[in-house]
This record gives structure tokens, C-alpha cells and sequence, in this order.
């Protein structure tokens, strides 16, 4: 981007811009606990916070710090919480809350090569099915990733925004190398900055049915001390939040849940595309990885291979749209991870064509590099 | 006397709530309730002012039957999602209701930090020294050599006393009563919720069906028996021996002292951080 008259423009790493982002998108609580390599952004907002009139606190594991967090949300402040794979394992009791009561957060996950206590300081994809599946039960739940510091900014208000307006935890998967590149970064004007937030109850007290369904699946969300008493449970509940046994309640919470998230699949799932309109071989790719990608087939395109990138930004719910429209058009197509393959299943998963998904993989710490994934477009290509 | 303490008790009751509870008959969990109640009614706060938040037990159940903000959240975390609501709310009265194996062992890292760290919460815990919902576990309170579920030959672990080991981690209100002495756990509960800090209150209660059957006490009279004949009230034991002691328990306020509290000294942080701000760091213009 560049800076336009009045314009910030500053040098950041990944891991501030997403405070950035977050300050800008209206956060005002965060509740951490230090891990590599996550803890900048607990660092940064333990100073920022109370500027802003927010709240900071390091609590005592991740556990209790997305509990802290879900108790702000229900109070009525956009909240957040930055961690790491090990942390992020332990938050997984409590997004499995936030799914079922429906409370917006944002979770970041600078995903470090795993599993256990893995490799702290190198950069990995490890966790994209744990941020999917990662809490016990059917949910649905929002998975977005960032390649740049630009990314970190504007992904992160996103978060907050896809998380308040469809009441459900927003996962950011970053990596070790977005997190601590520092690249120029420009602020946008804050009135390019669009924010949303969650529907308050319009109706008084005595009519409000705080899990009631509507037209959006999305019910209005009351804070807590403001009028309006009612029930916040993590077991199955009634429209009023009271626990129940009866299938055809459980059954309508449990549909509703996805329900919404269902009819919210066009602002939902983001996508970037890159050279795609008239691609022969394509790259799926995420996170750090579609950098490499993207200078792999600007490469490839200049020693005439009609290559193309499809960057995902939106991971889960899983855009099958735009890849299936890549996978129709494509001869063949190339899903680079450092993992050992998890996004290249659900392309494989989708793929009712005649296209070729290879999929490319590094698990020993290292990014992937142009040049390996420029390759695989010539061995696809020809 | 009775009928006017009844509907003291239903103005707080959730009436559109589908009764009757999940507790069995002659649980102990009704009378905290009860007096957790009438501490709130003599206190004369709003219900709009309360946020009653639990974990998962028996004890967990009693945010569903008042007319509060009521949270169940998940095992042993009570504390944590209360920490967060105060901290984003502090003019809300904040009590977390939690059983012993909730507070002590699945939650009993966020226990001793939130005594440490002094906000003003009130943590209300029931102590049957078993885990009743499950089905009679033994818990990190169960005594030594009492036979559980999981404790068939007898238990081989020592017990935590809760009321000490909230002192010992910092809590600056701390005390200890039962479901016998009725009255006596009102005005301790209402001390706690007046504190200004983190207050505990322990509740020594029974559970006959799980804990007592098991070990000699199968009735809920025997087990409030057994409450009268062992608690004995701080004052008096301050002159006892350490022999008579032996096997008994304090009741009353174990301790009470000033310390600052972490949304006062954060408020403190705000204002001073705004007038330290450093110049040249980031910042969104």
C-alpha cells in the first residue's frame, strides 16, 4: 500500500500490526500468558491497554486467559487472546465454551512447529485441523490466516469483526516468520476502517430471549449488568439459556449454530487471486507460504507457464467455491504446507475434476521456497 | 418467621425456571443458597448489580434457579471468566460459586492465583469433600482413609483444608462455616460478598448420597451431627490444644486484612500510563 498525504507509515513486525489492528478494531481487554512466539503482542498491549482505557492482565495459564476473556466478551467488551501450539491445546476446553454460548473472541495462534513443545522459534502450518476441530463436539468456528504485516492489520479487524457479528470465537493462524518480520506498514485513515459491532437487544428486559432464532441465526447479545438477566451455559440449552434434554431443542441450538455461520459464507470466506483468470496450473497456498507462491509464479509466468495463485485467507469454514473454480479450471494444482498436509486434504477432498492436487510439504523448520514450489508448477505444467 | 424467609427467597428465584432442582433431598447446596440469598437481600443489592458464575458440580446447577447474570462455565474455571467480567465491569458484584473438587484440583491453579492476585470477587466454596455429581470420586478434600468410588480399599491421599490454603496463597478475606450453623454462614457470606478483596468462604455440607453412605454417615442428619460436634468457633480454639484439636475444625473468619485491589491499582495504571505515555513509542494517530 502506499502512503497517501497524512498517512502513518512505520515499521512493524507481524506481531504489532496485529495489536494494531486489534486496538483499531475496538479491543479493549487481553488476557495472556507468555509463549514464544506470541508474547510481543501481550507485551505491546500490557502497555497500550490502559492507554486506550482497556484492560491488560497475564493470567496464570491459557486456560484461565480465554476464560478471562469470554467473561470480558460477556460483559460487553471486544476481547482477545494471543498464544502459541501449546497454548492453544490448552485453550481448546474454553472455545469449545465460546462456540456453544456464543461469545465473540479472538484467538491468535502463532503456530510454532510441533507436536509437544515442538520447535518454538521456527515457523510451522502445524495447527490449521486443530484450529478447525482442535475442541471436543460439532461447532463451527472461524479460521482466518495472515502473510503480511499488512495482513496482521487487516485480518485482525476482520476477526473482530466476523466475530461480533456472527457470535463465534475467530481464530488467527499466523506463523514465527509473520510474526517477527518487520516490513513498512501504512495506517490506513480510521475512517477506511470499517468496524462492526455485535447486536444489542432493542427489545426491553422482559421480552428478551437470548438464544432465540431469527431469519440471521444470530441472536442479539445482551451484557451482562445491564437489565437484561439471563442464563450463559456451555451445556446444550433452551432459547432462554436454561439447560435441556429434549432432542428437538438440542437438535434446533446445534443447527442454528452452524446455521449461521452457513448463511454467512459469502463475507465469510476470503480469498486472494493472483494471476488465476487464465491459469493452467495453479498454487493453493496460506499464511507465509503464499509469499513464496506468489514470487513462484510470477517466475513461472515469465518462462511461459500460465500459472496462478489462489491465497487463502479465510481457512475454515473451508472456501470450496473459489477452490473449486480453480480445481475446474486447472490442469494442475499445487498445495504447499509446512505441515505434513492438512489444507491439501480438504483441496483433494473437493477436487470432482480431472486436475492434478500434488501437494508439497516441510516439516524440518524451514520455509518453503520459491524455487521448490516453482518447480512443482514446471513438473505440472509440462 | 419461616413463611417470611420463604418469600424473601422466591423474590429471588427464577420462576419461568423449570423446577424442581437436581439436588437430592437433604443436600446441603439449598442452604447456601438460602443464605447466600438472604446475605444479598440484607446487603440490598440489585439483582442487575450480581453476576453469580459457577463450574461443573453439583454446585455448578445453582446459577440456573436465581435472578442474576448467571454463568455455568466449565470445570474449575468459575474464577477465571469471573476475573474477566470484573475486570471489563468493575461496578458489577461478582460471587463465584464452585464445589471442592472444582475449586481445588481441576481449578485449583486459578484458585490460589486469584487470591494472589486480589480482585474483588467472592469465591463460595462447598465443601461434601467428595465429587457428587460424577458419582462419589474422591476429591483433593476427601479424608484419608475414607473409601470412594475410586477409593474402594480406602484413600491413600491427604486432604487440602481450603480455608488454609487461601490464606496461605494471599486471600485478604478468608472463613470457614457449614450448613448446620445456618446463621452464622449468612453473616459470613454477607462479610465476604462486603469485603473489599477477594473473599473466600468455605462451606463445609454434606453429601450423604455419595460421601456419607460410603463412610458410616448414609443420612443427612448424622452428617450435620457430625458438623456440630467438630467445628468449633476460632475464638474458642485460639485457646485450645493442639491435641484437642485433633480431628476438629475452625469455623468463623480466619482472616481479614487490607490489601490493594487490582482494579483500583489497573484504574491507577490507566490514568498514570496516560500521563507517562511515551512519546516516541507506536502508536495509531
Amino acid at each position: 500500500m502506499s502512503a497517501r498525504k497524512g498517512q502513518k507509515r512505520v515499521l512493524l513486525q507481524g506481531n504489532e500490526a496485529i495489536v494494531e489492528g486489534a486496538l483499531a478494531a475496538g479491543c479493549r481487554f487481553f488476557a495472556g500468558y507468555p509463549i514464544t512466539p506470541a508474547s510481543e503482542i501481550a507485551e505491546l498491549l500490557s502497555m497500550r491497554l490502559p492507554l486506550a482505557g482497556g484492560t491488560f492482565i497475564q493470567m496464570e495459564d491459557e486456560i484461565a486467559s480465554i476464560g478471562a476473556v469470554i467473561g470480558a466478551s460477556l460483559a460487553g467488551v471486544k476481547s482477545m487472546t494471543a498464544t502459541s501450539g501449546p497454548g492453544f491445546s490448552l485453550m481448546q476446553e474454553n472455545l469449545g465454551f465460546a462456540c456453544m454460548a456464543e461469545v465473540p473472541c479472538v484467538i491468535v495462534n502463532v503456530m510454532r512447529g510441533g507436536p509437544s513443545t515442538g520447535l518454538p522459534t521456527n515457523p510451522s502450518q502445524g495447527d490449521v485441523m486443530q484450529a478447525r476441530w482442535g475442541t471436543h463436539g460439532d461447532h463451527p468456528v472461524i479460521v482466518l490466516s495472515v502473510s503480511t504485516v499488512q495482513d496482521c492489520f487487516e485480518i485482525t479487524i476482520l476477526a473482530f469483526n466476523l466475530s461480533e457479528k456472527y457470535r463465534v470465537p475467530v481464530i488467527i493462524l499466523s506463523d514465527a516468520v509473520v510474526a517477527h518480520t518487520r516490513e513498512v506498514f501504512t495506517f490506513p485513515h480510521a475512517r477506511e476502517i470499517q468496524i462492526v459491532d455485535r447486536a444489542l437487544p432493542s427489545m426491553p428486559p422482559e421480552w428478551y430471549i437470548p438464544y432465540e432464532d431469527s431469519p440471521s441465526g444470530v441472536p442479539p447479545m445482551a451484557p451482562f449488568g445491564e437489565g437484561y438477566r439471563y442464563h450463559v451455559t456451555g451445556l446444550v440449552h433452551d432459547v432462554r439459556g436454561f439447560p435441556t434434554q429434549r432432542p428437538e431443542e438440542i437438535k434446533a441450538l446445534i443447527n442454528r449454530l452452524f446455521r449461521k455461520i452457513t448463511q454467512g459464507f459469502h463475507e465469510i470466506q476470503k480469498v486472494q487471486r493472483f494471476m488465476l483468470d487464465d491459469a493452467d496450473v495453479s498454487v493453493i497456498a496460506y499464511g507465509s507460504v503464499s509469499r513464496a507462491a506468489r514470487q513462484a509464479v510470477k517466475e513461472a509466468r515469465r518462462e511461459g507457464v500460465r500459472a496462478g495463485l489462489l491465497q487463502l485467507i479465510t481457512l475454515f469454514p473451508f472456501p470450496r467455491s473459489s477452490v473449486e473454480s480453480v480445481l475446474k479450471q486447472c490442469r494442475g494444482v499445487v498445495v504447499p504446507e509446512m505441515n505434513v498436509g492438512q489444507i491439501s486434504r480438504e483441496v483433494k477432498r473437493v477436487n470432482r475434476w480431472e486436475c492434478k492436487v500434488e501437494k508439497y510439504n516441510r516439516v524440518d523448520g524451514r520455509l518453503i521456497t520459491p524455487k521448490q514450489i516453482r518447480q512443482l508448477i514446471f513438473k505440472l505444467g509440462t | 418467621m419461616s413463611q417470611g424467609v420463604t418469600k424473601l427467597i422466591h423474590k429471588y428465584l427464577r420462576h419461568d425456571k423449570k423446577f424442581p432442582h437436581v439436588w437430592c433431598p437433604g443436600c446441603g447446596n439449598g442452604i447456601v443458597l438460602g443464605a447466600l440469598i438472604r446475605a444479598i437481600d440484607r446487603i440490598g443489592l440489585e439483582k442487575d448489580e450480581i453476576v453469580l458464575a459457577s463450574g461443573i458440580d453439583c454446585s455448578g446447577r445453582m446459577p440456573v434457579y436465581v435472578d442474576f447474570n448467571t454463568l455455568h462455565t466449565t470445570h474449575g474455571r468459575a474464577l477465571t471468566f469471573a476475573t474477566g467480567i470484573k475486570l471489563a465491569k468493575p461496578s458489577l458484584t461478582v460471587i463465584a460459586i464452585m464445589g471442592d473438587g472444582d475449586a481445588t484440583a481441576i481449578g485449583g491453579n486459578h484458585f490460589i492465583h486469584a487470591a494472589r492476585r486480589n480482585l474483588n470477587l467472592t469465591a463460595i466454596i462447598i465443601n461434601n469433600q467428595i465429587y457428587g455429581m460424577t458419582g462419589g470420586q474422591s476429591s483433593p478434600t476427601t479424608p484419608y482413609g475414607s473409601y470412594a468410588t475410586t477409593a474402594p480399599y480406602g484413600l491413600i491421599e491427604h486432604a487440602f483444608s481450603i480455608a488454609e490454603l487461601a490464606v496461605t496463597a494471599g486471600a485478604p478475606f478468608v472463613a470457614r462455616g457449614t450448613v448446620y450453623h445456618v446463621e452464622t454462614l449468612e453473616d459470613l457470606v454477607k462479610k465476604a460478598i462486603l469485603k473489599r478483596g477477594f473473599a473466600v468462604v468455605e462451606v463445609i455440607s454434606n453429601c450423604h448420597v455419595q460421601y456419607g453412605r460410603r463412610n458410616n454417615m448414609g443420612d443427612p442428619v448424622t452428617m450435620m451431627k457430625w458438623m456440630r460436634d467438630h467445628a468449633i468457633r476460632v475464638e474458642k480454639a485460639s485457646s485450645m490444644s493442639i491435641d484437642d484439636m485433633e480431628g476438629k475444625f475452625t469455623i468463623g473468619v480466619l482472616a481479614d486484612v487490607e490489601k490493594p485491589i487490582y482494579t483500583e491499582e489497573y484504574q491507577k495504571i490507566r490514568e498514570g500510563a496516560i500521563k507517562r505515555r511515551p512519546a516516541g513509542g507506536p502508536g495509531h494517530g
